[in-house]
């Protein structure tokens, strides 16, 4: 069982990186990952919502709207997975809500780091993607959990070395209609390809 | 104020060049690369961004007065998913195969930047068919740099576009091989990457 969760990590974290391989979330990646500090901040944010959305678009999706997911309530021919794109966007925009308020109330300092980031997390669509991808997989709860956390753990992956690398990039000469995003896009198609390498691996 | 004035037309112009929302405003990104490994598919995703994009600046400009400014986001938010939903249900209707290859892409609209990005620069602002031709012109420029990539990536990775095959069996005979990698998610970085190195060096743009 223990082997299983972590070959789902491995995939999620480098096989099937959700940026690299899946190119969610590259509009915040192309934006933020100028600085290295603030892509770290992001990164962590990124992780920790994914976390908590993953399971809870699944027990949403697995109670309420899936086929048939009403029969608890009496209404067995119910079919409600229609829905689905609204519900998880709005759990979504919830969740990053609720996890402002709360940051806000018990950690000043982490407010501080992350707050600027997580009204950006709402729509970014590694986060909806990241559901979307849970209900097309047929995850249970456990399965959706991790998957939630490998992929945001992979996405910060991808914008720490990203940010890394554009630092190093403020002192090449590069020329000048590529500077900026067309170099960027080079550079990200590299360390793609770099991940994947990572496809032989099998545990 | 004629339907076809001069601030109207450059509204509707602007963005399928000058300032075209994936190489220069750097919205929608995401979907822009996945959907581009076949060309019909590429052309299916940019009639579906036409369709909620247009939509969605409209029914946010109507409204633009009414919405207050605090849940202006989630507002907006509503509005597109709901016409995503829309065209999902078509598609799964009408096209079921289609929408199977273009999976949960046409689902990422929904959060695609470009859509949400125009609802909030433009439709927040302006009027409902200024809006509206902003949306069209936004979604035409998204789709011409969407077609461009997946043409490249459909040629050279299978040697084929829209289905048909260009390169013949002969040339295959005599040792020609697809470029495989093409076809992968390198690729399609590559590719738009090029795309935009060679557009910014026509239109003389420079960032910063």
């Amino acid at each position: 069982m223990l082997e299983h969760y972590l070959s789902l990590a491995t995939k999620a974290i480098f096989i099937e990186n959700i940026l690299l391989a899946y190119f969610l979330g590259m509009c915040s990646f192309l934006a933020i990952s100028k600085r290295v500090d603030t892509s770290i901040g992001l990164g962590f944010a990124v992780t920790f919502v994914l976390t908590i959305t993953a399971p809870a678009n699944w027990a949403i999706h697995h109670y309420f709207l899936e086929d048939g997911a009403l029969s608890w309530a009496g209404l067995p021919e119910v079919d409600l997975s229609f829905l689905n794109f609204i519900v998880f966007i709005a759990v979504i925009a919830a969740m990053v809500q609720l996890v402002e308020l709360i940051l806000d109330r018990f950690s000043e300092k982490l407010y501080h780091n992350l707050g600027i980031f997580l009204p950006l997390i709402a729509v970014n669509c590694s986060i909806l993607g990241g559901s979307l991808f849970l209900v097309e997989r047929d995850y249970n709860f456990m399965e959706s959990t991790i998957f939630g956390f490998g992929s945001g753990l992979g996405w910060f992956l991808a914008i720490a070395s990203m940010s890394s690398i554009r630092y190093k990039l403020r002192y090449s000469n590069v020329p000048l209609r590529l500077k900026g995003l067309g170099i960027t896009m080079l550079l990200t198609g590299l360390l793609s390809m770099a991940f994947m390498a990572f496809s032989g691996i099998d545990l | 104020m004629s339907l076809f004035d001069s601030k109207s037309r450059q509204v509707l112009k602007d963005p399928l060049m000058q300032d075209n929302p994936i190489t220069l405003q750097v919205l929608g990104i995401c979907s822009a690369l996945a959907v581009t490994v076949k060309m019909d598919t590429a052309i299916v995703m940019s009639i579906a961004v036409i369709f909620v994009l247009t939509m969605s600046n409209t029914v946010v400009s109507i409204f633009r007065n009414m919405i207050p400014s605090r849940v202006r986001i989630i507002f907006a938010l509503l509005v597109i998913s709901s016409l995503v939903t829309l065209t999902d249900q078509y598609l799964k209707a009408y096209m079921y195969d289609m929408s199977k290859q273009l999976n949960v892409f046409l689902a990422l609209i929904i959060t695609n930047c470009i859509v949400l990005g125009r609802a909030e620069a433009f439709a927040m602002k302006e009027g409902p068919w200024r809006s509206f031709l902003d949306g069209l012109g936004n979604a035409l420029g998204y789709g011409i740099i969407l077609v461009a990539v997946s043409a490249f990536r459909e040629f050279f990775g299978s040697g084929s576009l829209m289905g048909y095959q260009i390169i013949s069996e002969e040339m295959y005979a005599s040792g020609y091989q697809d470029n495989g990698l093409i076809a992968f998610p390198p690729g399609a970085f590559i590719i738009l990457g090029l795309i935009i190195w060679v557009q910014r060096t026509i239109g003389k743009i420079e960032e910063e």
